[in-house]
Formats: C-alpha cells, sequence, structure tokens
C-alpha cells in the first residue's frame, strides 16, 4: 500500500515535472518561432525624446493629450491633440509629437503645423500594445518645448495577434 | 488606388477657421506582426501626409507603425481665399495618393 501510494507520488511527481519541461520548451519555441522584436523601453522613449528635442528642456503644460484612461481595443484610439497658443505669425506651435512607451517603438505621429492653422488641435487614431505612458510634446515657434502626459490602461492589445 | 475621404466645408467665411478631416483606407501592416508560419509581415505604412492650400504647405504628419489602420488625421486652417485644397499620402512600396477639393471663401 504504502509502496503504491509511494508510486502514485513519484508518477505525479515526474508528471509534474515533465509537464513544466514540456511547458517551458513550448514557450521557448514560442518564442524562438515569433521572434517579437525589442518592444521599447521607458529609456528608448526618452532616446526618441531626445532626439526631438536635443538638449532643450521639456516644460509640462500649455499642450493637452486627450485619450481615453480605459481603452477597450488597442487597435484603434482617438486621440486628440491641443496646444494653448494664439497662432498667429510670430506665436505659433510649429510641431506636436506623440511617444508611447511600450509600443515596439517609440514614436507614434509626428505633426508639423503652422501659423496658418488658426488653431492647435489635431486628432488621429493610434495603436496602442499595452498599458502604458503615452506622452505628448509640443514645439513652440520659440523653440520651447512642452509636453503631457497620460497613462493609460489598454485591455485588448494591438500589434499581438497573427494575420 | 486607395480609397480617401475628404471632410472640408464648401464654404466659409475669410479668416474663419476651418476643420479638415481626412481618411484613407490602407492597412498600416506594421510590420512587427507575425503570420502563420512565424515570420513576421513585411511593413507596409504611409509614412508621410502634407496638405497644401493652394500650393502652400499648411500642414505634415509623419505616420509610424503605431498608427491605426485606415488613418484618419482632422486639423484646421484659416480659411484665407478661394481655391482648392490638396492632400498627399506616401509611403512604403511606392504608395501614393492624392485628393483635392475646393472651396470658396467669401
Amino acid at each position: 500500500m504504502t509502496r503504491d501510494k509511494d508510486n502514485l507520488r513519484t508518477t505525479r511527481r515526474r508528471f509534474l515535472l515533465e509537464a513544466t519541461g514540456l511547458g517551458g520548451a513550448a514557450a521557448i519555441g514560442l518564442l524562438a518561432v515569433t521572434t517579437r522584436p525589442a518592444w521599447s523601453t521607458p529609456a528608448s522613449m526618452r532616446a526618441a525624446i531626445r532626439q526631438v528635442v536635443g538638449d532643450a528642456v521639456v516644460n509640462k503644460g500649455r499642450v493637452k493629450l486627450d485619450l481615453p484612461p480605459l481603452i477597450e481595443n488597442g487597435n484603434a484610439v482617438a486621440v486628440t491633440l491641443s496646444c494653448e497658443s494664439p497662432m498667429t505669425a510670430e506665436d505659433y506651435v510649429k510641431a506636436m509629437y506623440v511617444f508611447t512607451e511600450k509600443n515596439p517603438q517609440p514614436n507614434v505621429v509626428s505633426l508639423y503645423l503652422g501659423p496658418r492653422a488658426g488653431r492647435a488641435t489635431v486628432a488621429t487614431r493610434i495603436r496602442l500594445a499595452d498599458s502604458q505612458k503615452v506622452i505628448a510634446i509640443a514645439q513652440m515657434s520659440d523653440g520651447s518645448f512642452w509636453s503631457d502626459e497620460v497613462e493609460v490602461i489598454v485591455t485588448l492589445a494591438a500589434c499581438l495577434e497573427g494575420v | 488606388m486607395a480609397r480617401a475621404l475628404i471632410n472640408v466645408p464648401p464654404k466659409a467665411k475669410r479668416g474663419d477657421v476651418i476643420e479638415i478631416k481626412t481618411l484613407i483606407s490602407h492597412v498600416m501592416e506594421t510590420g512587427f506582426r507575425p503570420d502563420n508560419t512565424g515570420k513576421p509581415v513585411p511593413r507596409d505604412i504611409i509614412t508621410e501626409f502634407v496638405c497644401k492650400y493652394n500650393g502652400d504647405e499648411i500642414f505634415r504628419a509623419e505616420l509610424f507603425p503605431a498608427v491605426a489602420a485606415n488613418p484618419f488625421i482632422a486639423f484646421s486652417t484659416v480659411a484665407t481665399e478661394s481655391g482648392t485644397l490638396s492632400f498627399e499620402w506616401t509611403g512604403d512600396n511606392g504608395f501614393v495618393a492624392s485628393e483635392s477639393v475646393s472651396i470658396t471663401v467669401e
């Protein structure tokens, strides 16, 4: 009886061991098959932002990034960027940028406006791969940079599914 | 040729800020999605969008794979004179699409 129990225990243990081994192998196989590219990290996002702003100081405020805090479907997220500016020939918004922390690439969209825009508001639709921080940066005609950030929760992520 | 939808008010008062909405059909394949053999599907996106008002560039956008399929861009401009607004999208694999609409400014 004890022997039987022992046998049972070993088989169960072996079973579990084998199962985890199999699972691990499958996971490795999956990784090898999907060959997922390196996701952007907060560091690579900072690098991408640095590429745009250079050594300039990025202030908080003036620009507003409007997107829902809870996103059901990351494949198409409506985003509105707006910036406080008189939009005259002397004082206008030159460009607006959107960056993400955890998408495969940190850049999302770069928008170049001019004094003829009349109003510094642009709306578009973007993809979000994960719950993450989204940052908007605006460049004014005087060379100053302003930013806004939004923390979002994404239920269904974009770019993960196969074809 | 990809289908594009443009929404611009046909008439505007001089000096008014008008909203321009654009939508173009395009897959915007990111290049990060695996196909059923596991290889990533090659990237195929629109990389640039330009809007010109009577030949002068008023708005430009640089697009990355993180822009959703069928890119929608809405922006605004000051109605200065009657004429045409032309839109051009360029992208991977020699993708080019253009569209233009006329506007009457009173």
